[in-house]
């Protein structure tokens, strides 16, 4: 009787989302149909042409320099360019959530003993490709502004990592000096936003030179803020799979 | 098609919601609901023979027909928040599972004694 209710609500529901969908008219707003986005229409043109402030050139790549914005990669440009301040309380978000994990589960001392054994050529191979990992999430935080990918993404394949090396060494716990590398970079981007906010007179605005678009020192701040939430990302998930690896075990 | 995909994927989050019982699975179904929204958003930024938004040795010039990079970058900042949410709720169905010996909504609720 519940699963036919809750079947017919959840119906009614995708029925309900479903009008929504291609109800862009002349003379309306709505959602376009699939494939038929107008970007004229929209600011992400200003982000593309990157004429936000009124630049009206045309960006080419390896010519163009000092632009607005030097990142090549336009999803970057407004992660952490235009929408820096966003991303900032994105960040806040996963450290609260990080803190949240390990104050509901902290307190264990050791790992959970797992019964399973890892045979020692899975814990041979793992100690090759961890190296491997970590230098992969390095490189794709570093290259954030010119391919895809980004402090997120890399931040994500370095706990990774650390979730390989904690799968085949049962012993493995993470580093306490992550802990302080968190909070340390969280509190070195909110300093970068109060530098913009001194040089240049706005919160977390770009004060260093944007360089040529496509090269690897280029983009002003966006390199710099990415390899900071890579590193910050990258510690707080190793902590959040180590708390979870090790939640009150002491206490049995 | 795949808007219509998206939205089928949240009318099954939102049926996970209304009738599972067990905690781990509502976290579940509110995975795939986000994946539905998720998907929905990055596909109304979507343009037929739109390119990577990302200016490349390839794609040379800016003036060339990129799909729209903000609902993208939106949905970056909302797979974060879900791997925050999803990680602090699976901690606190720990918890949960460990002072009340029972992660199952009925049984909680009738060793609770405040329900009728």
């Amino acid at each position: 009787m519940r699963r036919l209710i809750a079947a017919i609500i959840s119906l009614l529901f995708f029925l309900m989302l479903i009008t929504v969908l291609n109800t862009e008219t002349e003379d309306k707003a709505g959602i376009p149909a699939y494939g038929d986005a107008d970007l004229s229409s929209r600011v992400s043109e200003r982000f593309v042409t990157k004429s936000v402030n009124g630049y009206d050139g045309e960006i080419v790549y390896g010519v163009t320099s000092d632009a607005e914005t030097g990142s090549a990669n336009l999803v970057t440009s407004i992660v952490v360019n235009y929408r820096s301040f966003d991303t900032l309380g994105e960040v806040t978000v996963l450290f609260i959530s990080a803190t949240g994990v390990g104050l509901l589960l902290g307190g264990g001392k050791k790992r959970i003993v797992e019964e399973i054994k890892v045979s020692p050529v899975a814990r041979l191979a793992s100690r090759i490709v961890t190296p491997l990992l970590l230098t992969l999430g390095i490189y794709v935080f570093i290259h954030g502004h010119l391919t895809p990918g980004g402090g997120f993404p890399g931040g994500a394949i370095i706990a990774a990592a650390f979730l390989l090396m904690m799968l085949t060494d049962e012993k493995r716990r993470a580093p306490s000096k992550l802990k302080i590398l968190e909070g340390y970079m969280g509190l070195t981007y909110v300093l970068l936003g109060v530098a913009g906010l001194l040089i240049s007179g706005s919160f977390l605005q770009n004060f260093l030179p944007s360089g040529t678009i496509g090269e690897l020192l280029s983009g002003g701040l966006v390199p710099v803020v990415y390899s900071v939430i890579g590193l910050k990302v990258g510690a707080e998930l190793s902590g959040i799979l180590d708390d979870l690896a090790c939640e009150g075990s002491d206490e049995s | 098609m795949i808007q219509y995909f998206s939205m089928l994927l949240i009318a099954i989050g939102i049926y996970g919601l209304l009738s599972q019982r067990n905690l781990v699975k509502l976290v579940i179904s509110l995975n795939i609901a986000e994946i539905g929204v998720n998907l929905f958003i990055v596909s109304i930024g979507y343009i037929e023979d739109g390119l990577v938004p990302i200016i490349s040795s390839v794609n040379r010039t800016s003036s060339l027909v990129f799909v729209d990079p903000l609902p993208q970058a939106l949905v970056l900042t909302s797979i974060v928040i879900g791997v925050g949410v999803t990680a602090l709720a699976l901690a606190l169905i720990i918890t949960i599972g460990k002072t009340k010996g029972s992660i199952d909504l009925t049984e909680l609720g009738s060793s609770g004694g405040d329900d009728e």
